[in-house]
């Protein structure tokens, strides 16, 4: 089943001709044109004479030995990465119509590597959510549904929702992901793939559509942990047009999985404890610290006091920099217009009718945090509380190499749950968040099932810059769990 | 404190500080590789960057941070090492990001100086606050259209230096004197050509008043002031209707206005009310910005010689008064050319020179000194000639407008026109007979005592000599036969 | 801290989205909720802490002094709602 396979087989099989280029692009828009309606995981499927003719040049290079490291895997790619000539919208009503005359840097390495595109997934509007509820072009549906209550839809997570029902179901090998918050690591928790979010730094951010400039890093969701390595070293690399870009060497991470973890420590921490968390998620954090344990890890417990302070200051950080970073969505120079017979008529017009409301309301918080009187006690106070929570990272990392928590509080939850109270769904990114504000790399990996069937997943989060830990812990991880489950619905069910 | 106004409660001073947005002198823009070359086809000079498109991120300029050093070590200011960008947060059309990279906490250059000198010969120090690098804004075209403003954003991510002076300033002729001062330092050191009319060089003027010894009362702010003259009217009349609104009992608010040359007043732009709140904050896109010692210590050490500098060595060097020398460092252009033709001969008569006749011929030529007919090395080389008693003074002349008008070497001029002074005593002493025979009476009258006639008796042998007799020598020769 | 509708209003107008009375009455609880919130920070004893900024991992790195980019003006018009001949244009803006 070519809409099976992870990256790593597909490259090979692709490098022993077993099969082409061509023949794994076709598998995968049938199978997007079979599935797509139903789950909504692409806003944007390309052309098929477009997908065939990038496969058709990826079997050339194969023929050719010249293949690059992701050459002839057709993935998909989060609709907030700009892809030139190919219309990208973060999933907002104000980009519509917007096609990029560039392509972004992490985009333009992947097809440098020979990545094979597939389309545009659907997210959250701006990547503001995890549920992708508030996507202008509708939510996507989770793949998986609870064992008896097939016809309750859930939701895929978010905001990189649309890639990781995509990889899930089959409609894609792998998908880039965005993650601000957690954004990556929580809905491939909830779709049950692996997601990864790099070092800050790591991915450039140029041509990414951004959120949070401070926080936004772009990873890969795969189907597994060396799938996560091979891509992110596709994806990865300095970039002079980012500021904010590393100019570390990139190592061949998909090389870190599979070695030894034995004598490294894993670090438990203990506020991560938090009363209510249940009893199934739990139970899987038990698992798998048994599993390290019996791999050789040296588990102990560290504390990060600040940490269940890290969500309030992510919801005061993120939007005032989303309030900034969005006020260039004004109606004069790309995307959406509403005329008004003056310069602020428009602005205001465009504006309302362009951003949902989600979008709009981060937007305001964000406004009124960064607003005179109210800056010192809210955004300077949360920059100071960021410090704070970097340090306790910091200072874990002087006892142990990783640190490993669940990914989220709960297993994927129903379209329509948790709608109306905002602070109800940010509780899902509170795993997530403190690792984005520290700037570390953290993966999500999926262990096991929950009692109604549905995926649970783990986080390894790591040193800066030392992701080829969190792949090796993540794919020890991996290997004792042995999640080879399938979601309901995917390509090759009934096939 | 020789400005102030008589009101009927009494004398009032006023307070000005003034923050110039000076353009500084690069290829590219701050944050953009896109050209900053003035007048170009419009919109042509601008990147994605420029025009704020979804995920296009700003990579700073090198060579603006060091025109900012260059020009913070020019003031004499304190260089921070270590700065940062914040964004200024606000809508307009003339600003794609809906924000403005500038820099509001951590400046990059701190306290610095600008020495003045006033019509009088009084010299002033005028504090400076700081200096700050930020993004240009594009252009607003009004009069294309009936409804429609249009948007040209060549000029949007250019690279400013916000330039902010202390409230040191107590008259108009001060604001000038400052301003001109400040163009003069920037100019100098190639940081910003300083051009007004073409707004590469703008100034916000606050202005208040008080009563001598008060502390300071709510000042207004002037937007936008495109020229020196109009920095002092504005000032000048702003401070009046401050004045009068006090004096009527009344409140002056602080607000923003604008000066409308045409009709000679200020007027509200925007109040208070609706004043802008900025929202600043670090710009996450960029990291701070920490400079090298040893960098600043490089730049320094490559400074060029600055206005006040140089002027002093031109009066120790030179032997020139402090007023021409200041007259002679004005522009760099006149500086070198001065230099060019004194070094190594007669400082004060190189000045005399350059400061008359030159100037006169540029001034009637419609030249400017980058333009001059008569190049500085020319000018030298016909001051070598009087020294060298080639020729004399009152024949220089002739040479230099003949220069002027031909551009011909002064050399080539002498021989040209046979212009060479006479030294050949055997010529003088021909002419002084000649004229002693001729006016027989005046030798008479002079031998009487009529001392006075020995300049006519000069004249008329300068005459006999078309002017090219040597004068010391005709002093000499005349002096001998008259008294013998 | 709670949000009144003034203040609301104030925002929405800073961050020029047009909103109704009835959508700015429904803001102003949504937003209150999440302040109310985002309140439990004042407990965090910030003494002396810096604040952070960016994940200050570097420092700024600049480019060199060359134009590089720019004379795209055809493939930026293509974007805009509106343009006439090579401006962008808006209503009339009157200083």
């Amino acid at each position: 089943m070519l809409t099976g396979l992870t990256l790593t087989q597909a490259r090979a099989g692709l490098a022993a001709r077993k099969f082409s280029a061509r023949e794994l692009a076709q598998a995968h828009l049938d199978a997007i044109g079979r599935l797509n309606t139903a789950l909504n995981a692409y806003i944007t499927v390309l052309p098929e004479q477009d997908v065939l003719a990038s496969a058709d040049a990826a079997d050339a290079r194969y023929a050719a030995g010249t293949a690059g490291l992701m050459d002839g895997l057709p993935i998909g790619v989060k609709d907030l990465f700009c892809t030139k000539g190919v219309r990208t919208t973060a999933a907002s009503k104000m980009l519509e119509n917007f096609v990029p005359p560039y392509e972004s840097t992490v985009t333009a390495n992947l097809l440098n590597a020979g990545a094979v595109f597939l389309g545009k997934t659907n997210l959250d509007e701006f990547a503001m959510g995890s549920a992708n509820m508030s996507s202008a072009f509708g939510p996507t549906t989770n793949p998986w549904t609870r064992k008896g209550d097939e016809s309750t839809a859930l939701v895929p997570g978010g905001s990189s929702g649309g890639s990781s029902a995509a990889v899930a179901a089959g409609l894609a090998l792998a998908a880039t992901g965005t993650d601000t918050g957690g954004s990556i690591r929580q809905p491939a928790a909830y779709c049950g793939i692996v997601g990864l979010k790099p070092t800050y730094g790591r991915c450039s951010r140029w041509g990414t559509i951004a959120f949070a400039s401070s926080l936004d890093q772009a990873g890969p969701m795969t189907r597994s942990v060396a799938d996560a390595g091979l891509m992110l070293e596709a994806m990865a690399g300095f970039d002079a047009k980012d500021s904010t870009s590393s100019n570390r060497p990139v190592p061949e991470f998909h090389k870190a999985v599979g070695k030894s973890v034995k004598g490294l420590r894993v670090g438990i921490p203990t506020e991560y404890r938090a009363p209510g968390l249940p009893a199934d998620v739990v139970a899987m954090w038990e698992q798998g610290i048994a599993w390290l344990k019996a791999a050789g890890c040296e588990v102990v417990d560290v504390s990060l006091p600040h940490t269940r302070h890290g969500l309030t200051t992510y919801y005061i950080i993120a939007p005032a920099e989303c309030s900034s970073n969005l006020a260039r969505y004004d109606g004069i120079r790309f995307g959406l217009r509403k005329d008004a017979p003056t310069l602020d008529g428009v602005y205001e017009a465009t504006r309302a009718a362009g951003f949902g409301q989600e979008v709009r309301n981060r937007i305001l918080m964000g406004t009124y945090v960064l607003s005179a009187g109210y800056y010192d006690a809210y955004y300077l106070k949360a920059q100071k509380v960021r410090t704070l929570i970097k340090r306790d990272f910091e200072q874990a990392f002087e006892n142990v190499d990783v640190l490993l928590t669940p990914t989220a509080p709960s297993a994927a939850f129903a379209q329509g749950e948790n709608m109306d109270d905002p602070v109800q769904m940010y509780l899902n990114d509170i795993f997530t968040v403190p690792a984005s504000m520290a700037g570390v790399p953290a993966l999500s990996v999926p262990v096991g099932l929950n009692g109604v069937g549905l995926p649970l997943g783990l986080q390894v989060i790591g040193k800066h810059f030392d992701e080829e830990t969190v792949l090796s812990i993540g794919g020890a991880l991996e290997a004792a769990a042995g999640f080879t489950h399938k979601p309901s619905v995917h390509a090759g069910a009934g096939a | 404190m020789s400005y102030t106004i008589e009101g009927r409660t009494g004398t009032w001073e006023i307070v000005v500080g003034l923050e110039v947005h000076a353009q500084v002198i690069s290829h590219s823009k701050l944050f953009s590789g896109a050209s900053t070359t003035f007048g170009g086809d419009p919109n042509t000079q601008v990147s994605l960057v420029d025009a704020a498109f979804p995920g296009m991120l700003p990579v700073i300029n090198h060579e603006c941070v060091a025109q900012a050093i260059r020009t913070g070590l020019g003031l004499k200011a304190q260089i921070n090492l270590n700065s940062r960008f914040d964004r200024k947060n606000y809508f307009y059309a003339d600003l794609p990001q809906g924000y403005q990279i500038s820099q509001f906490e951590y400046p990059i250059v701190g306290k610095g100086t600008i020495s003045i000198e006033l019509q009088n010969g009084d010299v002033r120090e005028i504090g400076v606050t700081r200096l700050h690098l930020e993004q240009d804004a594009g252009k607003l075209l009004h009069d294309q259209d009936p409804t429609k403003s249009f948007v040209d954003l060549n000029r949007s991510g250019v690279a400013l230096m916000e330039i902010v002076s202390e409230p040191d300033i107590r008259e108009p002729e001060e604001a000038g004197a400052y301003l001109r001062k400040l163009r003069q330092i920037l100019r100098y050191l190639g940081t910003c050509d300083g051009n007004m009319e073409e707004g590469s060089m703008r100034a916000d003027v606050n202005v208040s008043v008080r009563k001598a010894g008060e502390p300071f009362r709510t000042r207004c702010e002037i937007k936008n002031v495109n020229s020196i003259r109009f920095v002092m009217q504005a000032i000048e009349v702003e401070a009046a209707r401050q004045v009068e609104i006090w004096e009527n009992g009344g409140e002056v608010d602080q607000e923003t206005r604008l000066f409308d040359p045409s009709r000679g007043e200020t007027r509200t732009m925007r109040s208070k009310e609706d004043a802008h709140d900025y929202r600043y904050f670090p710009d996450p896109d960029l990291l701070p910005l920490v400079l090298e010692q040893a960098w600043v210590d490089e730049l320094a050490a490559q400074l060029p010689e600055l206005p006040d500098a140089k002027r002093a060595r031109f009066q120790a060097e030179y032997g020139i008064a402090f007023y021409d020398a200041g007259v002679l460092v004005a522009e760099q252009a006149v500086a070198d050319y001065y230099e060019t033709v004194a070094r190594g001969r007669d400082g004060k008569l190189a000045a005399t020179w350059v400061m008359g006749d030159l100037f006169a011929a540029l001034n009637r030529t419609g030249n400017s000194i980058e333009t001059s007919p008569v190049s500085a090395e020319a000018l030298g080389k016909m001051l070598d000639l009087i020294a060298d008693k080639t020729i004399n003074g009152k024949i220089a002349k002739e040479v230099f407008e003949d220069m002027v008008e031909t551009g011909e070497s002064p050399d080539a001029i002498v021989e040209k026109k046979g212009l060479r002074q006479v030294t050949d005593t055997g010529v003088i002493d021909a002419a002084i007979s000649a004229i002693l025979d001729k006016h027989a009476d005046k030798l008479a009258e002079y031998r009487s005592g009529k001392d006075k006639l020995f300049g006519f008796f000069v004249g008329q042998v300068m005459k006999e000599t078309k002017g090219k007799a040597n004068p010391a020598l005709v002093n000499e020769a005349l002096k001998a036969r008259l008294d013998a | 801290m709670s949000l009144d509708l003034a203040t609301t209003r104030r925002i929405a107008k800073l961050a020029r989205i047009g909103l109704e009375d009835n959508e700015l009455e429904a803001t102003r609880q949504k937003l209150n909720g999440i302040l109310g919130w985002i309140d439990q920070l004042a407990e965090v004893d910030v003494t002396g802490v810096p604040p952070m900024v960016g994940t200050e991992t570097e420092t700024l790195r600049q480019r060199e002094d060359k134009v590089t980019d720019g004379n795209c003006r055809d493939a930026l018009l293509a974007c805009a709602p509106e343009t006439s001949g090579p401006f962008y244009t808006v209503p009339k803006v009157v200083e």
